[in-house]
């Protein structure tokens, strides 16, 4: 037999005995994939709405989060945890806010849906900070008094110990205003985040630069989706917190 | 739509379920409904309830099981729903108020679902009624009860003695809250590890009301028999009663137009 041959054999069957050898680590894979749950719909949403962590090269400082205090109290505790938190109020903000709905390790202290999703944050020239949640919010959030407050509290509390700029807190789901959040708690109004909210710095306006002037979101460029947003009075530019706090985003101005 | 303060005006007209209690006098009078985001609210009409007597306490008590319908409200995992426990806890409720002497009325008897406005409408139709909305949570210590009270609203600001129906609650807040306090203590009292004094939340169904207005919570749905709620209804209504009895010589109904509770 010529020598090539007993080469390709021998190469055959190591090849074979390499390839039994992995089998069972394949089976083992192949096993454990099949045990994973499959991801919801929600799930899917959530990583192609995410953006790209931005937060690379960000200091990282303690952020205080409220999550429940217990699984049936209606009372919330603050916890301390070490995040990337970026200097600029949206990006903040959304830090916070995805920590928030990510979770803490023991599920039953949650607030918020495991499958809820922060779509966008906008923050207005008054203080205003605009939260868009997905319908999760909406649809899972337990039903009642006491568990849509504490859903919101956990929200605007966390808030206001991480992010000062915040003076009150409006809450979309999916882009638009809805009465209640999950049947009881008002979602047509705003929520105080912060009384004592920090003023936003202003930029140096141009006399012709009206576009500017106008009282569009500071961050996040995109409009808000609201049209009870878009009825809101122009705020003055040197002006940013409202002597009065405004009871809906949308003020509509009502004479008999 | 707006209100006129000191007397109450009917956002619509609405099949209320009247129990002893005189239909509001109807008078011609009406009130402008202007710019208003619902079209078919602002196309309403609004009719005045006549003067009575001047100063009267309350004796009409608006009871409203919430949720119905086609929203079953909080589901527990044993299948028991918010909307049809509240049928029982008011039933029960009324029942203890008739006792005392009050008129009651129902924002709903059966299993249907009125909006948030038709129910406050119903109490924005009564001089000097007081309004309690009931419900069951899905969350907190089975067996305790919370009052709710609605937080801060910004008051009208205009000079025309009107109140906007969005926020017809606001005049009525310090009114609600030892509405809300009374009951509370009486609850607290009942079950252990209930508050002691009324909670704060931007509870929608008490915004529109234009009287004195409070959300009553039980938990839970959680519980694995329903008779453990059950057997919590009379104590409820029982606290409920003595609480709206307490509060009603705290409460004088102005009857001139304009004058504010």
């Amino acid at each position: 037999m010529p020598r090539w041959r007993w080469w390709l054999i021998a190469m055959l069957v190591l090849a074979v005995a390499i390839a039994a050898g992995y089998f069972p680590v394949l089976k083992r894979n192949l096993r454990l994939s099949a045990q994973a749950p499959a991801k919801s719909e929600e799930q899917v949403r959530r990583e192609l709405t995410q953006p790209a962590a931005s937060n690379v090269g960000e200091p990282v400082g303690k952020a205080k989060l409220f999550w429940s205090a217990g699984a049936r109290d209606g009372s919330l505790m603050p916890v301390t945890v070490d995040l990337p938190l970026p200097h600029d109020p949206v990006l903040r903000a959304k830090q916070v806010l995805n920590t928030l709905l990510a979770g803490p390790v023991d599920a039953e202290l949650r607030t918020l849906p495991p499958d809820a999703v922060l779509l966008a944050f906008y923050l207005l020239p008054d203080g205003t900070g605009v939260a868009d949640f997905s319908e999760a919010l909406a649809t899972a959030t337990p039903s009642g008094i006491q568990s849509e407050q504490l859903a919101v509290d956990s929200i605007t509390k966390s808030l206001e110990a991480n992010v000062p700029q915040i003076r009150w807190l409006k809450i979309l789901i999916h882009g638009q205003e809805v009465d209640t959040l999950a049947g009881h708690l008002d979602l047509t109004r705003t929520f105080l985040v912060n009384a004592r909210a920090v003023a936003m710095p202003v930029r140096p306006v141009a006399a012709d630069d009206s576009r500017e002037a106008a009282p569009s979101p500071v961050s996040g460029s995109a409009p808000v989706k609201s049209p009870a947003l878009g009825a809101r009075k122009p705020a003055p530019a040197q002006k940013l917190t409202p002597a009065n706090p405004p009871g809906k985003l949308a003020p509509t101005e009502r004479k008999p | 739509m707006w209100l006129e303060s000191g007397s109450v005006f009917a956002q619509s007209p609405v099949t209320a379920a009247v129990t002893q209690a005189a239909p509001p006098a109807q008078s011609p009078t009406s009130v402008p409904s202007p710019s208003s985001t619902n079209a078919a609210a602002a196309s309403k009409a609004a009719q005045a309830p006549a003067a009575s007597s001047p100063r009267s306490s309350p004796s009409i008590v608006v009871l409203d099981p919430g949720h119905g319908g086609t929203d079953p409200g909080a589901r527990g995992t044993g299948g028991i729903r918010e909307s049809e426990v509240v049928m029982d806890f008011t039933a029960q409720t009324k029942t203890a108020l008739e006792a005392l002497g009050f008129q009651v009325m129902l924002t709903r008897q059966g299993n249907e679902n009125p909006s948030f406005d038709d129910r406050s409408a119903i109490a924005n139709a009564q001089r000097g009624a007081v309004f309690v909305t009931l419900h069951v949570a899905s969350t907190g210590f089975p067996g305790t009860v919370r009052v709710y009270v609605m937080s801060d609203l910004a008051g009208a600001n205009d000079t025309t003695g009107l109140i906007p129906w969005e926020r017809a609650q606001a005049p009525f807040l310090p009114l609600s809250r030892r509405f809300g306090d009374l009951v509370q203590s009486f609850l607290s009292q009942r079950f252990k590890g209930s508050p002691r004094t009324a909670q704060v939340a931007a509870v929608r169904q008490l915004r529109t009301t234009a009287a004195p207005a409070i959300a009553v919570e039980v938990s839970s749905v959680a519980v694995d028999d329903r008779g453990q709620l059950d057997r919590m209804a009379p104590g409820v209504a029982d606290a409920i009663a003595r609480g709206a009895s307490a509060f009603r010589p705290s409460y004088v109904v102005a009857t001139n137009p304009g004058e504010r509770p």
